[in-house]
């Protein structure tokens, strides 16, 4: 076979996730492994967090794991299973300070220790009041955590497969064999034949219109194992960030309102007051989008068109927010041409992270059904898993520490799955159905253009499948996801060449992004409760007797299947949650 | 606001050379050129072909040469340049297909430098100590995001595509000041190599090319400074 590679260990992704991962399964010497990343390595879209990893290493003030895992476990609306919480609480110290041990740059405190700041959530004793828990690199943890990792892979001699888009996944007989890749630069298929595969391929923010996500977040691996038969769990869980910047949805932190910020709407009106008389502008951030929306909806928005809130820094020190907000303040300068020291700073909520993704068990296995079926060979770590630690809602800082702490489970048990395998054999016709689905794009009809079809898609998910959530308006997607899916048959690439074809990506990565619209929109759909981002406005309430469980969604046929897997409860009784 | 966009293309399946390819199209003054290349690609040819994720600064994928100034295509904004804009690949690297290049021994000097926290001392039970003061020395230079602007702006790195560059330097720049490092010997020792650090004529380029605002050319010469003391 042309351009067949084999490795023990495949990692697909090199953002947090991936490169955790790639780094413990080459520290196991009886195993072979490669990253292939669509993407050069530090431009995967972990660079772009800021305001920090979670651990309770309590150099501030007195904090211990059990705190954070309670924490992590009320703001996923106990949806979160509890082993997973409770397992993470405590690793992910040991995996901050590893980082640190590798060089990680964090900001110090005056005794030279990591510095830790207040994050929306993080508690201490059982809520009591805001703890110092996240550990921060200035405003650019993110950042700081994806150079370090792949400084240490440079260091490790890691090997890479940069620009390689992986379009398949190969499971024979229920395991899984490897993948199949598209190369950038000469746009042939390569196959990939691993022992063991660990999927750490990041988000699909880019299926709605304002979102905080980069481009390249298209959901590629949710809808390749989907299309395999595998679910895909709670898609319908999906957070959007309360301050997004107007119409191109560029992240401003909670930090800004954790630094005093207020939120006003059209009248100038601190409208949060109405909806969280206690903590106003820091309420949940499930809570805080929703009463944008409101308000917006309500014709209490800003602007002419009414259609964004203000973000009011003004009474705030210039130093304080040049200082302790640099990053913000020039997003906010440069893209919104708006001073955030002089004037309010319009924002909207924007779509921001997938709580839910591929069924793991708490030691990254890929699970494919409701009695936790492993599929063997098969692991997942990162934003595009669901294990799950986030529940319903995940919390500000502890999506960092999902990647380092499950990174880095992935890593040691694919390796050790690998050393102890062996290799499955190969279909000979491994390609063709990635062959055949390129084929396709590239003769297609041309009668549609992607980027209509995108428009759309993001459009309408973002009005009827956003924050705001009726029988109806999901009703409608579906009947909408069902047209474009018709429409994208035709699309057409125009680009009839080989070497680094974007366009001919972007046509895949449509289809991608409408298949993982349809897991969100059907999950949604379905859910006949509120909890955590998951916000039906015809049922209001959480409703545990029905719906303490997790949605699993599989494809069949040309419609979907929709089964539910127990939510793994333990010291913590479900409540309401009140802040 | 009506603009006319100017692009330096170049399709190895058909182009024997690069050929300036222009188009019209209407565009608000607060698009980015990101939006404007990638309304060009959307709406008029899907072929034209750039580097992109983030788009806000931070991923480092779209370096590009717009209207004479090495810039992310991403944080520069239309207002910002008038109706008349040009955009060129960034230079110094071999252009693989229009906007995109080459980008391996950009990476390859990066890796020359050792660009990884060396200490092989006993790790501690908690974190390694570092004084606030001692770690906002290094701090611009942990700001890089490798997107190359600096070296494909500097005039000795045109002639000589072999010298490390000024990414290279800062980030090693990054672990010669960082308290915690114990690899200065062994980067200095690739710094002072012939297409090393001594080849910085100071032309400045660099910093001004920089969109993440680091004072590149002081971090050089503070590299400089370490190395002449170290060996004298
Ligand atoms: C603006 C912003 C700020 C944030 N701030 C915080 C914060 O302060 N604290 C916090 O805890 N969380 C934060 N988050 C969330 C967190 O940053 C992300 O959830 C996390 O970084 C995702 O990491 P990952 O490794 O799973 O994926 P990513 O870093 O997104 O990496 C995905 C990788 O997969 C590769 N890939 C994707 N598809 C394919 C394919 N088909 N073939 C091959 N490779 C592929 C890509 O090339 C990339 O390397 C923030 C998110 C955003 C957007
Ligand atoms: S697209 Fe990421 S830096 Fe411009």
């Amino acid at each position: 076979m042309k351009r067949a590679h084999r490795y023990d260990v495949i990692v697909v992704g090199a953002g947090g996730a991936g490169l955790m991962a790639a780094r413990y399964a080459a520290q196991n010497p009886n195993v072979s492994v490669a990253v292939i990343s669509k993407l050069y390595p530090t431009r995967s879209h972990t660079g772009a967090a800021q305001g920090g990893v979670g651990a309770a290493l309590g150099n501030i003030t007195e904090d211990r794991p059990e705190w954070h895992a309670f924490d992590t476990i009320k703001g996923g609306d106990y949806l979160t299973d509890q082993d997973v919480a409770e397992a993470f609480a405590y690793e992910v110290i040991d995996a901050v300070y590893e980082l640190e041990h590798m060089g990680l740059p964090f900001s110090r405190t005056p005794d030279g220790r990591i510095a830790q700041r207040k994050f929306g959530g993080h508690t201490r004793e059982f809520g009591k009041s805001a703890v110092e828990r996240a550990c921060y690199a200035a405003d650019r943890t993110g950042h700081m955590i994806l150079q370090t990792l792949y400084q240490q892979s440079i260091k490790d001699n890691v090997t890479f497969f940069n620009e390689f888009h992986v379009l398949d996944i190969v499971i024979v007989d229920g395991e899984c064999r490897g993948v199949v890749a598209f190369e950038l630069a000469t746009g042939e298929l390569h196959t990939f034949h691993a022992k063991s595969t660990v999927i750490a391929s990041g988000g699909n923010g880019r299926m709605f219109k304002v979102t905080s996500n980069a481009h390249a977040l298209t959901g590629d691996l949710m809808s390749v194992v989907y299309r395999r038969g595998i679910p895909i769990e709670d898609p319908e869980f999906y957070q959007f960030h309360p301050t997004g910047l107007y119409r191109i949805g560029v992240l401003l932190t909670e930090g800004a309102r954790g630094e005093g910020g207020i939120l006003r709407n059209g009248s100038g009106e601190r409208f949060m007051e109405r909806y969280a008389p206690t903590i106003k502008d820091l309420a949940p951030r499930d809570m805080v989008s929703r009463a944008m929306y409101f308000e917006i909806r309500d014709g209490n928005g800003v602007g002419p068109d009414k259609d964004y809130i203000h973000l009011d820094l003004t009474h705030i020190d210039r130093e304080i927010i040049e200082s302790r907000l640099p990053d913000i303040t020039e997003f906010a300068r440069i893209y919104l041409g708006v001073d955030p020291v002089t004037e309010p700073v319009p924002v909207q909520p924007t779509a921001h992270y997938a709580m839910g993704g591929i069924p793991t068990n708490i030691d990254t296995e890929v699970i494919r059904d409701g009695n936790d079926t492993v599929v063997p060979g098969l692991y997942a770590a990162g934003e595009v898993a669901c294990a799950s630690l986030h529940g319903a809602n995940r919390l500000g800082t502890n999506s960092l520490g999902d990647l380092i702490v499950f990174g880095r489970r992935a890593g040691v048990n694919a390796a050790r799955f690998a050393a102890a395998s062996p290799y499955g054999e190969l279909p000979k016709t491994v390609q063709d159905y990635t062959h055949e689905l390129l084929q396709r794009l590239r003769h297609g009809l041309g009668k549609e253009k992607v980027a209509h079809i995108r428009k759309e898609l993001q459009t309408t998910m973002m009005d009827h499948a956003s924050v705001f959530r009726t029988q109806e308006t999901l009703s409608r997607q579906v009947e909408i996801l069902r047209e474009l899916k018709e429409r994208y048959q035709s699309v057409g690439v125009e680009d009839g060449g080989q070497q680094y074809n974007t366009e001919l990506m972007e046509a895949v990565e449509l289809g991608f992004l409408l298949d993982n619209a349809e897991q969100l929109v059907h999950g949604a759909l379905n859910r006949t409760e509120s909890r955590g981002a998951h916000s039906r406005e015809d049922y209001k309430e959480r409703d545990d007797d029905s719906w303490l469980k997790h949605t699993l969604i599989y494809r069949e046929g040309d419609g979907v299947r929709i089964d539910f897997k127990p939510v793994t409860l333990g010291k913590y009784e479900p409540k309401p949650r009140v802040y | 606001m009506q603009i006319t966009v100017k692009i330096k293309r170049f399709d190895p399946e058909k182009d024997k050379r690069s050929r300036w390819t222009e188009y019209r199209l209407e565009a608000n003054p607060m698009d980015r050129v990101l939006d404007v290349l990638n309304e060009i690609k959307w709406e008029q040819d899907g072929s034209l072909s750039y580097r992109r994720s983030c788009a806000h600064g931070i991923c480092g994928s779209d370096a590009m040469l717009i209207n004479g100034v090495n810039r992310l295509a991403c944080k520069v904004l239309i207002k910002d340049l008038g109706n008349d804009i040009a955009i060129e690949p960034i230079r110094g690297l071999p252009v693989e297909k229009d906007l995109i290049v080459d980008m391996e021994s950009f990476f390859d000097s990066y890796e020359a430098v050792l660009p990884y926290f060396i200490n092989d001392d006993p790790v501690p039970a908690g974190e390694r100590l570092q004084s606030p003061e001692e770690r906002e020395i290094f701090d611009a230079s942990t700001k890089c995001i490798l997107c190359a602007c600096c070296t494909t702006s500097c005039p000795v790195f045109w002639v000589n595509g072999r010298y490390l560059g000024p990414a290279a330097i800062v980030n090693a720049h990054r672990f010669i000041f960082d308290s915690r490092d114990r690899g200065t010997d062994q980067r200095l020792e690739v710094l002072n190599q012939p297409n090393g650090l001594w080849r910085c004529r100071t032309a400045y380029n660099c910093t001004e090319a920089c969109p993440r605002d680091i004072p590149v050319t002081k971090a050089i010469e503070d590299v400089k400074r370490v190395l002449l003391w170290r060996t004298s």
